[in-house]
């Protein structure tokens, strides 16, 4: 094989195996440190001999091997070196033992494990997220930074600080048994579905790191999905895979956002749509109704209909009806109260919006008041309408949600000339 | 990625011939070797005390030196380090098994990238 072939074979390697290896390689030596420092030397070792010998059959057995083995090697040659330190040879041993026989399967379990680890509840959501995208996604601490907007050493604070409770607290690297799978599970989508949004919301930043957000977070919920026939896990791919169907239609030629009503919907990726759907009728098929499987069987009923007119709202309100019993939260009422607006017209809808509001809890959230604008704008009450768009401003920094809300303000400064659709 | 580590320390911690400091010394050069085979060191240098420096500036076309280093403190710059790691976190990995890291300090700096744009302050 020449030079340049096996460089590219080994980059490939890395891009398709490097977490598998490290995911497996945790478990054999017990500890994020070897195991990063084995999967480096692992593919230092193949940088130097793939050239000569070729790259070997199955590079992921061959990767955990040699990563595992030189690991090994040197615990023994360190343990002998410093008298003092039996427990590296007991570690060495150990690490021997669990591994037989010496061509090790992939195991997609592992993967798994390392997922349950990194969103372990004793984490703090903030650390679940970055040691989830460095260690399962393989991004870089500067790229995980970047995407977020932070100081790249405040994300590998939280990365070495998380680790170490890992260690200290002894976190098991295991996939929760039955009894504990919905709360670890629950724990696990919450950082899978924020590293979505994060990707989806966020149009400012660079883009390329954020659509590499948004293909991890679908990544990982196949996973999740593959390996746990669970009613939420479910939900939650389909959920994302029906935004991100959205994604071609949602921002327009200028960078600007486009609503939901108004988008080209010939636009919409159909191949996710239709994947979503099957999804959500493995999950409507469990019985078991949870927050996300509710909110892709919303998204569905949107999916489904050729325009905003044709939407069946009276299902969407009936949908949201039940989701307010699971999640009782004031966004969620707020979202409600939109699609009653739809279906008895945007008097009922204010009204809702009004009741929503008082019960408090949304005072700081703009969508609440971009929502209560656009009933009142709809109302032709273009004062109330005015103060409203204003304090949604006030409350976004995010530049095309701004835009759009400066836009309504100033068609409403054109005596409120806006066409219904 | 490149980053280089800068080792801080006391020095009167660290040529004091007291059996810790003199362990952690003689761990130096194999473990420079270890991350020359692992394929992390770009370089490494130590520096003499800093009553060998000298510090220079250089004002209206003129230039002035005093002796000694830049920033007199009890804690010296007493080396650098070069690597080459994949991230941030595993830069901070491999200076927190320098043997210097159990004497002193070592602050880890990014190496500057100059497809990305210059600071504005």
């Amino acid at each position: 094989m020449s030079t340049i072939g096996a460089r590219d074979a080994l980059e490939a390697a890395y891009r398709s195996e490097a977490r598998h290896v490290l995911a497996t390689l945790i478990r054999l030596l017990g500890g994020f440190e070897a195991a990063e420092e084995a999967l480096h030397e692992a593919f230092a070792v193949a940088a130097e001999q793939w050239p000569r010998e070729g790259v070997p059959a199955n590079p992921y057995s061959w990767l955990v091997s040699t990563g595992r083995f030189r690991t090994i090697d040197r615990w023994r040659r360190e343990a002998r070196l410093a008298q003092a330190m039996p427990e590296l040879l007991t570690q060495a041993e150990e690490a021997q033992q669990a591994l037989e026989p010496a061509m090790p399967e992939l195991i997609p379990d592992d993967e798994l494990r390392l997922i349950f680890t990194c969103c372990h509840p004793a984490l703090a959501p903030d650390a679940r997220i970055a040691l989830t995208l460095r260690e399962v996604g393989g991004l870089t601490t500067e790229e995980i930074a970047r995407a977020y907007l932070a100081p790249a050493p405040t994300i590998a604070q939280r990365i070495v600080r998380a680790k170490a409770k890992i260690r200290d607290e002894a976190i098991p690297y295991e996939v929760p048994d039955r009894a504990e799978l919905p709360a670890r599970l629950e724990s696990a989508l919450q950082v899978i579905y924020p590293v979505f949004n994060e990707g989806y919301m966020a149009t400012a930043g660079p883009g390329l790191t954020r659509a590499d957000l948004c293909a991890e977070a679908l990544r990982l919920g196949r996973l999740v999905v593959e390996l746990l026939d669970e009613t939420e896990a479910l939900g939650l791919l389909a959920l994302m895979l029906l935004h991100e169907s959205r994604r071609a239609a949602r921002v327009d030629a200028a960078g600007d956002l486009v609503l939901l009503e108004d988008q080209d919907r010939s636009l919409w990726d159909r191949a996710r749509i239709a994947e979503a759907q099957g999804l959500i009728e493995r999950a409507l098929g469990t019985r078991r109704l949870g927050p996300y499987v509710l909110q892709a069987a919303i998204a569905a009923v949107h999916a489904a209909a050729p325009n905003a007119r044709a939407t069946d709202w009276a299902e969407i309100v009936a949908l949201y009806d039940v989701l307010c019993r699971v999640d009782p939260s004031p966004v969620v009422a707020l979202n409600r109260a939109a699609a009653l607006c739809m279906r008895d017209g945007p008097e009922a809808g204010l009204a809702e919006i009004e009741t929503v509001l008082g019960r408090g809890g949304l005072d700081d959230y703009h969508l609440a008041h971009a929502a209560r604008a656009d009933m009142q704008r709809r109302l032709g009450r273009d004062a109330a309408a005015r103060v409203s768009y204003q304090r949604a401003l006030e409350l976004t920094r995010q530049p095309a949600e701004r835009r759009f809300l400066q836009m309504r303000l100033d068609r409403l400064g054109d005596g409120g000339k806006v066409t219904r659709h | 990625m490149r980053y280089v580590c800068l080792i801080y320390f006391d020095p009167k911690k660290v040529f004091n011939q007291s059996a810790e400091s003199n362990a952690v010394l003689a761990e130096i050069g194999p473990h420079d070797g270890k991350l020359k085979a692992s394929g992390h060191l770009v370089m490494a240098q130590s520096l003499t005390l800093p009553n060998e420096a000298m510090t220079v500036h250089v004002r209206d076309g003129r230039m002035s030196t005093t002796d000694g280093p830049y920033m007199e403190t009890k804690e010296m710059l007493g080396g650098f380090v070069m690597l080459e790691a994949r991230d941030l976190n595993e830069a901070v990995q491999i200076a927190g098994a320098m043997p210097f890291a159990k004497l002193g300090y070592i602050e880890v700096r990014p190496v500057v990238d100059y497809s990305r744009p210059r600071p504005t302050l």
